[in-house]
């Protein structure tokens, strides 16, 4: 913003000089500027470091022995449906068992979860509660040393239940990544991903149908 | 008026000082949120992306160190095997490049584009059946540098076909482990008394 001063008026009077006064410099561009920067950099900023979530794969081929009375199975299906049913779905073993239809929140799946894995949960909820209390801050520990006894703990469970996720056609893969985060806030020691077998599709065929299902 | 601008400057050197730019991604993902407080690894990594639309994209880094050139390695090697000769100077170009998302005979044009236009290149990796691309980018991606952990960012939206599609394709390379990305949401969950 450049002034041009009118000289001609002080010419003519000739002697006269201009008084000197104080310096303003228009600091307006750099403001400007300065906020463009701001803005720039604010709007740029990715505050949140990306996390991810460890996942492990079981092998391919002949799954392991289950026992039948710790088994669960997950079954999910599209449009956020969730049904489970516990042991075997096994044909030459008589009836097969009752699906039941859950849900995503806390009162849903996450309850039936809670309940199967208690002692565990228990276990590793107070171990982790005693940390905090010692420490005076629960973060304050090393997360490393934390997690070793965690692991531990989970090692040598022999009460909790060895969970199946299974998800038929049409799923979203964010259920998926919903259900194994269910498994890590109940802390389930035992669980994998595997396909769906023909008698499971049957079964969840008729439970859409409602039959042979129980709301949970 | 000076004190605010002052706040200002104030604010602009810190942001200016803590930025870290996010990388220019192939492909906009909404991943899912999880409670999950492990921070993404950022070096010798590759990440397979898996978008809304159920496109697969690609991205690895160059390894341990840039000395290890990973990234051209690996795209000698695919242009070998499909029979799409790189220049040398493409080679160069493609290192610095982050993800990318096209059939291969694609890559040389995404390589030479300008940046405004390499957007509409984002095509997919093909990964169907009978010209399993992906595949072959995640065998030579293995052999370059075998250390590099697997991470798959898929969107929470995508299908989970898909996303199972590119596990599986990671397992057939004896890959078990692998990371996928969440945004951290969090979770606290007490025991209950009830008895």
């Amino acid at each position: 913003m450049a002034e041009i001063i009118n000289e001609s008026a002080t010419a003519q009077r000739g002697k006269r000089r201009a008084r000197l006064l104080p310096a303003h410099i228009d600091m307006t561009p750099m403001v400007d500027l300065a906020c463009l920067l701001l803005t720039f950099f604010i709007l740029t900023t990715a505050f949140n470091e990306p996390k991810v979530m460890e996942i492990v794969m079981p092998q391919k081929g002949e799954p392991r022995d289950i026992n039948p009375s710790k088994a669960l199975t997950i079954i999910l299906a599209e449009k956020d449906q969730i049904f489970f049913y516990n042991g075997f779905a096994d044909p030459t073993e008589g009836k097969l068992p009752t699906m039941f239809k859950s849900n995503f929140s806390e009162k849903g799946i996450r309850k039936v979860l809670l309940a199967r894995n208690k002692a565990l949960f228990e276990k590793s909820y107070y171990y982790k509660d005693s940390v905090g209390r010692e420490m005076g801050n629960y973060a304050n520990y090393p997360k490393d040393s934390i997690n070793r006894q965690l692991r531990k703990m989970k090692n040598s469970d022999k009460e909790g239940p060895i969970v199946l996720i299974k998800a038929a056609d049409g799923v979203k893969y964010g259920n998926i990544v919903d259900v194994l985060d269910e498994m890590a806030i109940t802390n389930i020691a035992r669980y994998a991903v595997v396909d769906m077998n023909y008698i499971e599709k049957k079964m969840l065929k008729d439970a859409l149908e409602g039959k042979n299902v129980e709301i949970q | 008026m000076t004190p605010m601008v002052d706040l200002f400057l104030l604010l602009l050197t810190f942001f200016i000082l803590t930025a870290t730019f996010r990388p220019d991604e192939a492909a906009q993902v909404d991943t899912p949120t999880t409670s999950s407080e492990i921070i993404a690894p950022k070096l010798n990594v590759f990440t397979i992306y898996v978008s809304k639309d159920n496109k697969a994209f690609f991205n690895i880094d160059n390894g341990p160190d840039s000395t290890s050139h990973v990234r051209s390695k690996l795209l000698k090697n695919m242009g070998d095997y499909f029979r799409v000769p790189f220049t040398p100077e493409e080679v160069k170009k493609f290192e610095g490049l982050a993800s990318f998302g096209m059939p291969v005979k694609d890559v040389r044009l995404w390589i030479n584009a300008e940046s405004g236009q390499r957007e509409q290149l984002q095509t997919g990796i093909p990964m169907d059946s009978l010209d399993n691309q992906l595949a072959m980018w995640i065998h030579f991606a293995r052999l370059n540098n075998p250390e590099a952990e697997v991470t798959i960012k898929g969107d929470a939206e995508s299908d989970y076909k898909v996303v199972k599609k590119v596990m599986d394709m990671v397992q057939d390379k004896k890959i078990d482990r692998f990371n996928l990305t969440s945004t951290l949401e969090k979770v606290e969950v007490k025991p209950q008394n009830t008895k």
